[in-house]
């Protein structure tokens, strides 16, 4: 790594470290209903969409009404999309002409989109007409996003109210999170975007004429608008199929470092709202001590191992041939010009499948910010990492999406970390278990466990069958690396990442329906059960924190909840992992490619 | 002098704790253990497996290794059965001594004329009334209401001094099975037949009546999803290995589940629970059911009785202050006479006190010459009336009335000195005692100081340093209690206390979150004892403070209380330990396990057999090893408990941590490294 790389890595940890805090206490305010400046403007709009709606702001929803919410919004929400998906040919706005999905592809894509996931198993601008992208992207982007806010605030109510039957209410949490958090930063966001040369336009595309004089069309539209939402939402979701890669959907180095920011903004900043709720600072930067560690140390690992490439690759360097004819049969994405030093041959940085514009560091950095987010939005291609880059990758999506994580998502499942770390370590101090003062018993540590368990089920178990029927014949590579891109589909999808490995035909009808379901079960088996965790520890009365109680900042309850997030992690996972990247990282060592 | 309650080295108990563990291997008492369960069930299929190889293909290499690890594998779920067992056997033992007790004795029932007809223990219902010679067995629990006598306790408290037993008051409450020494009782009836103390506590120390707490609930769910979590991790291995066109065997997959899934602290969790009430048990403390031993754990308060608890219990005399002008001598004098027919035992510490200052006293010869006035609670006032002279002590106000009612010169100024000298002793904590004659009137002031029992202010500390707030009760004013607070080191104190005022400070304290613990013995005390999440009651108290209460103290030791709390937390520490222990080892066994099952098709997994073991069968036979001997290694450990030391909860944590998270993490390294040398050397493999 250069001086710069760590340059950029301290200013992107710093900036987000000071942004973090205010924004936090920020969200909280408006969540819980407190004015700022911004409602002089936005006030009437909000009164207006609860009046039209018919939504009473006052009423205040137990965990079940809440979670019903929930699933009524994204039901609603999932027949709207995969309504218009399923009708795009004879629906309006759709200038190219383009027919209908077929029914397991809209399916896939209309669960992807209201999961918070966007899996893509289409391409984005040859497949989808401009009202399928709109509804899909623009507005199922707004609204995920604002769910797992909400559901992230029910939550963190549960931990900070006492004695209490309610979790807030729904709809005002969706309401004022689409308005007062995604609404103001989309625009702020959207203009340092363009202001890099991003597009926004609402032309569809324009013909070039080539240096070679032919003639290209080249597709433009309103992409700086929908690339701020699909990163501070952590969608994911691309304008173009090339996604953060395309050089108009992130043009400069400035523009990636915005992005990147955007997608750990808010996960950043919703831990402060956490400790905003229940008083304590120190717990907030205790918990985003631990995510920052865990992100530093998948960072530097990716980017370790992408700087010293492959020894296939320096082998071809010093042989004078083009490193990519070698290393790659398999390779899937058009091999990127190498700007590589040919000073030494013993480690030849993997250019393989990056940007020149942004080089190894960036391209590491976005890949681990997009996997430890529940993001997918890619600049590199990930097939391409080297093995232990790719390891790094599915780790941070299989520790379950909390480092930072999804948009709400992210800090729901730290908590439901904490509560497991809390409950495995907390009797050494002699007590029983409590989080902030709740006593975490029997129905919080099954509801947990159910969180734990739930997604890390369709994860194995259809990589599982996958492996073993449907999943051989759609792979571009064989042996440990085709493993590794099976699993990392599923795990894409069961985490809500979205992102794909890429070197595997997704789009048939046993991946969009394996997929859809690991998508879904990994959403809401996550969110449902939190939320009853929420309802169960909001009813309970606080014991006092004293200097007898489990101490839940400071720095060996960091230490401890990492290993718990490592351990829990690692363990459930190690055998999958070990028949993949790991396999495929010793083999690489002795020469073996696929 | 104490009985030894248990032999807990006795062969016979590892007997009967082997037979135990062979009984419990019937699927329907695996079946509440989740955790042994599936190994159970493991063991089933890999001896199935090894059968199969054997009928199929003879002695074989691979025969030699399912049936080895069929072997280990019976052998863990044996080992936890035996740590239950064991665990459950010294209740047992104990169990058998009291039943010793529950003979069946013929009691002899009160009729309407006043006489009695023998009829059989088991036939008394509540209400009746018995009567109970000297050296007979008392046979139902029940009232005194007649008579006081000497009973021997010790078939219950393992006491041999007898307690003496009264009607009225607090000493009124009897058990059934213990013996009258001398005297006569008259006792009411109050169990129903069968359900005598004795049978309580023969089902509790036997654990008949066992039922698991809710922080073990809690964690029994949490050890089930972790099973089903590594049940996920280890089916979908199969197809993993498939896709890489290796075909695993069962026995690898089931040895590699049972390294997995926390055999550790499955298996060693009840036994855990039973200890802990075991080492309530042998320190003579009856718990009434597991989630008061927890609830001891996680108290927050403590509430202490100032008398008997925290002070000895009686005022003694500390001093003698004369008021200006009265020689010390006749002061002295005065005091010894006013005290000499006092049994008391404040009465008793002013003659030892005056005794000791060289005061000396005649009264006359002939009894009829001396009146004693005893002290009541009207008069608040003793003495004695000596043919020439009216002695008198007692309180400030009282004995001041008295003397202002001789009409001595002078009486203003003294009546304002004595005031004066008694205000600075209630100041300091004492009890002033004012003395006059009817010859001087006033003559002074004895200091009469509780005194706080040695060792109290050591113990307040380490209870501080666990984070639990101490706070005394007592009926005293606010200065006495103030000063006496200040003298044992409590955190805060509750003065002029009414028995009511103990209840809403209980509730209060509890709306706030808190959990309290309190003792007590008294028929005033049994709705606070109710209230309190652990209410320790003397044995020696009421039968409606002992309903009340969850735990019993045999010894009737109010400051035993912090001991339990220590047991309490003792016992959540070593669960948690054991289990953070449990889960931590599972890293070790991934490396030993996984490279051994890929090695011979993917060899440069064999890079992450960092132990360098022998050979893929030594590799994963020295993990099942391991596992099922770990056991067997920390079943001391189980049922001893982790040492506690009270210090700060950071420290104790990181301590911990260090000890059981990282121990976790490298003894199963050096354990399986071990025994797979071991086993190599042997030929096993």
């Amino acid at each position: 790594m250069t001086p710069r790389d760590y340059l950029q890595l301290a200013l992107f940890l710093g900036i987000l470290a000071l942004a973090s805090p205010p924004l936090g206490r920020y969200i909280h305010r408006v969540l819980e209903g407190g004015r700022t400046w911004l409602h002089p403007l936005l006030g009437p709009v909000e009164r207006l969409i609860y009046a039209a709606a018919g939504v009473d702001p006052t009423r205040d929803h137990t965990w079940q009404r809440y979670a019903a919410c929930v699933l009524g919004f994204t039901l609603a929400g999932f027949c709207l999309t995969f309504g218009v998906l399923m009708f795009q040919d004879v629906l309006p706005l759709n200038p190219q002409g383009f027919p209908a999905p077929s029914w397991d592809l809209a399916l896939n894509t209309a669960v992807s989109f209201v999961t918070n996931t966007n899996w893509q198993a289409y391409g984005g601008e040859a497949t989808m007409s401009h009202l399928s992208q709109m509804v899909a992207l623009t507005y199922q982007n707004f609204v995920s996003a604002a769910v797992g806010i909400a559901v992230c605030m029910a939550v963190v109510r549960g931990v900070a109210r006492a004695e209490a039957q309610g979790l807030g209410n729904f709809w005002t949490d969706l309401v004022r999170a689409n308005l007062y958090v995604l609404l103001p930063l989309c625009v702020v966001g959207a203009l340092a975007l363009v202001s890099q040369g991003m597009v926004q336009t609402f032309a569809a595309s324009f013909t070039a004429l080539t240096p070679e004089g032919a003639t290209q069309t080249i597709a433009v539209g309103p992409v700086a608008s929908q690339v701020i939402i699909k990163m501070l939402g952590t969608n994911g979701g691309g304008f173009f199929n090339a996604n953060g890669a395309h050089p108009f959907e992130n043009p400069t180095a400035v523009s990636n470092f915005i992005q990147m920011l955007a997608i750990f903004l808010l996960p950043s900043a919703l831990v402060f709202t956490l400790g905003t709720a229940v008083r304590r600072p120190r717990h907030a930067w205790t918990v985003w001590g631990v995510m920052a560690g865990v992100f530093l140390a998948g960072a530097l690992l990716i980017a370790h191992f992408e700087y010293r490439g492959t020894p296939a690759m320096a082998q071809a360097v010093a042989a004078g041939s083009p490193a990519t004819s070698v290393a790659a049969p398999g390779v899937t994405s058009p091999p990127a010009p190498a700007s590589m030093p040919a000073s030494t041959p013993s480690s030849v940085p993997n250019m393989e499948g990056k940007e020149v514009r942004f080089g190894i560091f960036s391209s590491a950095l976005f890949a681990t910010i997009t996997t430890d987010a529940s993001c997918g939005a890619v600049n590199a291609m990930h097939d391409s990492l080297t093995p232990i880059g790719g390891l790094v990758a599915l780790v941070n999506m299989q520790l379950g999406e909390i480092i930072f994580g999804g948009v709400g998502s992210g800090l729901y499942g730290m908590v439901l970390f904490i509560i497991l770390t809390v409950f495995l370590a907390g009797l050494m101090v002699g007590r029983t278990p409590d989080y902030l003062g709740k006593r975490i018993e029997g129905r919080e540590v099954t509801w947990s466990v159910a969180a734990l368990l739930l997604p890390a089920m369709p994860l194995l178990g259809f990589t599982a069958l996958s492996a073993v029927g449907w999943g051989p014949e759609a792979l571009a590579n064989a042996g440990a690396h085709g493993f590794s891109e099976l699993l990392y589909a599923y795990t894409s999808a069961s985490q809500n990442n979205g992102s794909a490995f890429g070197g595997l035909t997704v789009n048939s009808p046993a991946f969009n329906l394996t997929t859809a379901a690991a998508m879904l079960i990994g959403r809401f088996g996550v969110m449902l059960p939190m939320l009853v965790v929420a309802g169960s520890l909001a009813a309970r009365r606080p014991r006092p924190i004293t200097d007898a109680s489990f101490p839940v900042e400071g720095g060996t309850f960091a230490l401890l909840l990492t290993s718990v997030i490592i351990i829990v992690g690692a363990l459930t996972y190690l055998p999958a992992l070990s028949l993949g990247p790991i396999v495929e990282h010793l083999q690489m060592l002795e020469g073996l490619l696929f | 002098m104490k009985r030894n309650r248990t032999q807990s080295h006795a062969p016979s108990m590892y007997r009967r704790a082997t037979a135990d563990a062979f009984r419990k291997l019937n699927p329907r008492l695996l079946a509440r253990n989740p955790v042994m369960f599936v190994v159970g069930a493991g063991s089933l299929l890999t001896t199935v497996a090894f059968l199969h190889d054997l009928v199929l293909h003879g002695w074989s290499a691979r025969a030699a290794f399912g049936g080895q690890i069929s072997l280990w594998l019976w052998a863990t779920v044996l080992f936890a059965n035996f740590a239950e067992a064991l665990a459950e056997g010294r209740g047992k033992a104990q169990a058998d001594t009291l039943r010793n007790a529950r003979r069946d004795t013929p009691a002899f029932r009160l009729r309407d004329g006043g006489t009695t007809e023998e009829v059989s223990a088991s036939a008394l219902v509540p209400a009746d009334l018995v009567v109970v010679e000297a050296g007979q067995v008392i046979p139902a629990d029940g009232t005194v209401v007649e008579g006081a006598a000497a009973v021997d306790e010790s078939a219950i408290t393992g006491e041999s001094a007898p307690v003496v037993r009264e009607s009225g008051g607090d000493r009124s409450a009897v058990t059934g099975g213990t013996t009258v020494l001398s005297d006569r009782l008259v006792i009411r009836v109050t169990q129903e037949p069968g359900k005598s103390f004795l049978d309580r506590m023969i089902a509790l120390v036997e654990g008949a009546e066992r039922q698991k707490t809710p922080n073990e609930i809690a964690l029994n769910i949490l050890l089930a999803g972790l099973t089903i979590v590594f049940l996920l991790a280890v089916v979908t291995l199969k197809p993993f290995a498939l896709f890489h066109g290796v075909n695993v065997g069962v026995v690898v997959l089931i040895a590699l589940l049972v390294c997995l899934i926390p055999t550790t602290i499955g298996g060693l969790l009840a036994a855990i629970g039973i200890a802990g009430m075991d080492r309530l048990l042998r320190r003579n403390v009856l718990a009434m059911s597991g989630r008061a031993v927890e609830a001891a754990g996680d108290v927050d308060v403590l509430l202490l009785d100032k008398t008997g608890t925290i002070t000895l219990g009686n005022r003694m005399a500390a001093d003698f202050m004369p008021l200006p002008g009265v020689e010390r001598a006749a002061m002295i004098r005065a005091a010894l006479q006013a005290s000499s027919g006092d049994e008391t035992p404040e009465g008793r510490s002013i003659v030892d006190l005056a005794r000791a200052q060289g005061g000396e006293a005649t009264l006359p010869a002939s009894p009829g010459e001396v009146q004693r006035i005893p002290f009541t609670a009207q008069t608040r006032m003793s003495g004695i009336d000596l043919p020439d002279e009216q002695l008198r002590k007692g309180a400030t106000d009282a004995v001041l009335a008295w003397a202002d009612s001789l009409g001595l010169p002078g009486i203003a100024e003294r009546r304002a000195e004595a005031q004066r000298l008694a205000d600075v002793i209630a100041t300091d904590g004492g009890t002033p005692l004012v003395v006059a004659s009817t010859k001087v009137g006033v003559l002074g002031v004895i200091h009469l100081k509780d005194v706080v029992k040695p060792g109290m202010r050591d113990r307040f500390e380490r209870i501080r340093a666990m984070g639990i707030r101490t706070v005394m009760i007592t009926g005293d004013n606010r200065l006495t209690a103030k000063a006496i607070a200040a003298e044992a080191g409590v955190d805060d104190y509750l003065a002029e206390a009414k028995p009511e005022d103990k209840l809403h400070l209980i509730v209060d304290m509890q709306k706030g979150g808190r959990l309290v613990a309190m003792s007590g013995d008294g028929t005033n005390d049994a709705p606070a004892l109710a209230q309190s999440d652990v209410g320790l009651v003397m044995n020696t108290g009421t039968q409606a403070a002992r309903e009340a209460g969850n735990m019993i103290d045999l010894d009737s030791d109010p400051t035993k209380l912090i001991e339990i709390v220590e047991i309490g937390k003792q016992l959540l520490i070593t669960r948690g330990a054991l289990t953070t222990f449990s889960v931590a080892n599972d890293v070790a066994k991934y490396f030993a396990i996984i490279p051994a099952i890929f090695v011979a098709s993917l060899p440069q997994l064999g890079a992450l057999d960092v132990m360098g073991l022998t050979s893929p069968e030594s590799a994963v036979l020295s993990a099942v090893i391991f596992n099922a001997l770990i056991i067997v290694a920390l079943i001391p450990l189980a049922l001893r408990g982790v040492r506690y030391r009270p210090r700060s909860t950071a420290h104790a944590l990181r301590t911990n941590l260090l000890v059981y998270g990282l121990g976790g993490l490298v003894a199963p390294f050096v354990g399986i490294k071990c025994i797979d040398l071991l086993i190599t050397a042997l030929g096993l493999v």
